[in-house]
């Protein structure tokens, strides 16, 4: 299926969650937010968060800024 | 002299909050907050790079210096909102530096949007400080809305002219009931104390110390020159007069 992460389309096979997508981009422990479509989902509930076939998934963090 | 900051409930001795943006790299940023001896610092909430090194995050844990997301390069209500929330979530604060700018331009901010934000982001529970335009009614409009605090701009960002409309300024602090600091415009050491000395709380600054030619030394100079002005301010600076009045007796 095809997710969008932070604007890039990824082709991913079936059964993926948002803690899977994160991932792709960052291990970081701390510090990094997600939005699938728009809300906010918290970082305890990545896990149980199944992704959807043309989710836009958003993946932030702080930069230098301000 | 015990004079802390107050906002939002929490207490600071430092009175000049600093941005990282524009800082060359992580080292000299690193050098340059020390100097300031700023105790709260804004970040930008950007997408993830994979291939970025180093975090300004680890940065601000290592010096125990308290994180302030902004909502920077937001145009609307809704893009600031929701930015917002991806930093309480990020970060684990809900303070805010509430910022929604009406064109690339000037960077100045949108003052429908940014009440609008301000009073979704305040309902949601966040702490809100406000990057504002020197007016003002909008200030009262946003300490009615329930922000902490409303930071007005001395100039537009990055531009380092100063403080633009000082009376403005010093309106704001008569009828503010919240923390007035001054936020974006400051050039140079003596910019800063003249915001202390209108009776703002505080300043926030970046590009004065990032893009400096040393941006130690800088910082250092904006933590002097904002203690100073708030002495000054404090002290209370003596009527101007026409004609001079000799400090020295005239008898004897």
């Amino acid at each position: 299926m095809q997710v969008t992460i932070n604007g890039r389309a990824h082709q991913l096979v079936g059964g993926v969650s948002l803690a899977q997508a994160v991932a792709l981009l960052t291990s970081a422990p701390s510090g990094v937010a997600a939005a699938v479509n728009g809300a906010v989902v918290p970082r305890a509930a990545w896990v149980s968060t199944a992704l959807a076939e043309n989710d836009e998934v958003e993946v932030l963090t702080a930069v230098q800024g301000g | 002299m015990d004079d802390p900051l107050i906002i939002g409930g929490e207490k600071f001795t430092s009175r000049l909050i600093m941005g990282t943006g524009g800082a060359p790299s992580l080292d000299v940023l690193d050098r340059a907050l020390a100097a300031s001896g700023t105790e709260l610092t804004t970040v930008a909430m950007r997408r993830v790079d994979p291939t970025s090194a180093g975090s300004v995050l680890t940065l601000l844990a290592d010096r125990g210096i308290r994180v302030l997301p902004n909502t920077a390069g937001c145009y609307t209500a809704t893009e600031a909102v929701r930015v917002a929330a991806m930093a309480r979530e990020a970060l684990g604060t809900s303070w805010v530096k509430l910022e929604v700018i009406a064109d690339e331009r000037t960077l100045l901010p949108d003052p429908v949007e940014l009440l609008a934000a301000a009073e979704q982001l305040v309902a949601d529970g966040f702490t809100v400080l406000p990057y504002t335009s020197d007016d003002p009614v909008l200030a009262r409009r946003l300490e009615q809305a329930g922000c902490a605090a409303v930071m007005p701009l001395g100039a537009p960002i990055g531009s380092g002219l100063g403080i633009r409309n000082p009376h403005n300024i010093e309106l704001m602090v008569e009828s503010a009931g919240v923390p007035v600091i001054l936020d974006a415009g400051i050039g140079t050491a003596s910019d800063a104390a003249i915001a202390m000395e209108l009776g703002c709380a505080a300043v926030l600054l970046a590009t004065s110390v990032t893009r400096a030619r040393s941006p130690e030394l800088m910082a250092e100079a904006m933590r002097l020159a904002v203690a100073a002005g708030r002495l000054a301010f404090l002290g209370g600076r003596v009527p101007r007069r026409h004609l001079a009045r000799a400090s020295s007796p005239p008898a004897g």
